[in-house]
């Protein structure tokens, strides 16, 4: 069972990874997924983070939101969807000049159909579900980006 | 050690649903994100697992009375599955769930008929379990942080 320790250690992560996010309160996020479970447990992770994230139910919805001129600078994207998947939505917005962050989340984890996502465009690929350790690493990384990288998200 | 009898009464029986493979690390996630602002969170992720799983329980259900089997339907159903167990940490749920693919991937129909039997005893007797502890830990109140297990 639980020590003290574990319980005040899961505290100390939850705090760094929200002092973490108080610097990205401002980022966009889509969160891109078929499953309305899905689409609650990343959208309530991403609260937990401070932001505010939109949701899309399939590819052709995120792209729908690009094509109207909305911008994010990240997006959570689910591989296996209706009418358009993952791939082919990672695929369409890097053709359509997109450079946000896109972050690919799978329950297909082998090594061969995550390397598939990648090769769309994906920054990352994550298996699921996603952890609040996984967000914390992304948003770490966006920080990092963003220091290191002139590019602006379209 | 924990001096309220019902909130001692809701470790153990947390404890137990790990101990006995019921649950996974998963679960600890959301018990991270449920907070005062928020302090229903696990309960009401829960409910709409099971809400929406129904659905594709139903599919499945309708796929396999259809003969012969379309396998990849029947993964294709099973995969969407698995994604929401596993995002609640349903251990054994989604242990059957795996193996139900494996018997698509390599047409067994029996395979998979049996499998199915059995994910929807694991899948009932889960959320028998959950729902006598959340309606414990109403009664006993919140609980101030998210324990992992051992």
């Amino acid at each position: 069972m639980a020590s003290e320790n574990d319980a005040s250690s899961s505290s100390s992560s939850k705090k760094l990874g929200e002092d973490q996010v108080n610097n990205n309160k401002n980022l966009n996020v889509l969160v891109v997924d078929d499953d309305p479970l899905i689409r609650m447990l990343h959208d309530t992770y991403l609260k937990h983070f401070g932001l505010e994230p939109q949701v899309a139910e399939n590819g052709k919805k995120a792209i729908d939101l690009f094509r109207l001129g909305t911008s994010f600078d990240l997006v959570l994207m689910d591989k296996e969807m209706p009418i358009m998947n993952g791939v082919e939505a990672t695929k369409a917005l890097r053709a359509m000049g997109v450079t946000s962050k896109i972050v690919g989340v799978t329950s297909r984890g082998s090594p061969c159909e995550m390397q598939a996502f990648m090769e769309a465009g994906l920054n990352y690929c994550f298996e699921k579900p996603l952890t609040l350790d996984m967000i914390t690493f992304v948003l770490k990384d966006f920080n990092k980006g963003d220091d290191d990288d002139d590019d602006t998200d379209n | 050690m924990e001096r309220n009898p019902l909130r001692r009464q809701l470790q153990i029986m947390r404890k137990s649903l790990f101990d006995q493979g019921y649950l996974d690390e998963q679960f600890v996630q959301l018990e991270e994100l449920q907070d005062d602002s928020n302090p229903n969170f696990v309960e009401e992720v829960v409910t709409l697992y099971y809400r929406d799983s129904a659905r594709l329980i139903l599919n499945l259900e309708q796929a396999l009375e259809r003969k012969p089997y379309n396998f990849n339907k029947l993964d294709a159903y099973m995969h969407q599955f698995k994604g929401s167990s596993s995002s609640i940490g349903a251990k054994k749920v989604k242990a059957e769930s795996t193996l139900f693919r494996e018997y698509c991937k390599s047409g067994n129909g029996e395979g998979c008929m049996r499998c199915f039997q059995q994910l929807k005893k694991e899948y009932a007797t889960l959320r028998k379990k959950l729902e006598a502890y959340f309606q414990l830990a109403r009664q006993a109140g919140p609980m101030e942080t998210a324990c992992r297990p051992k």
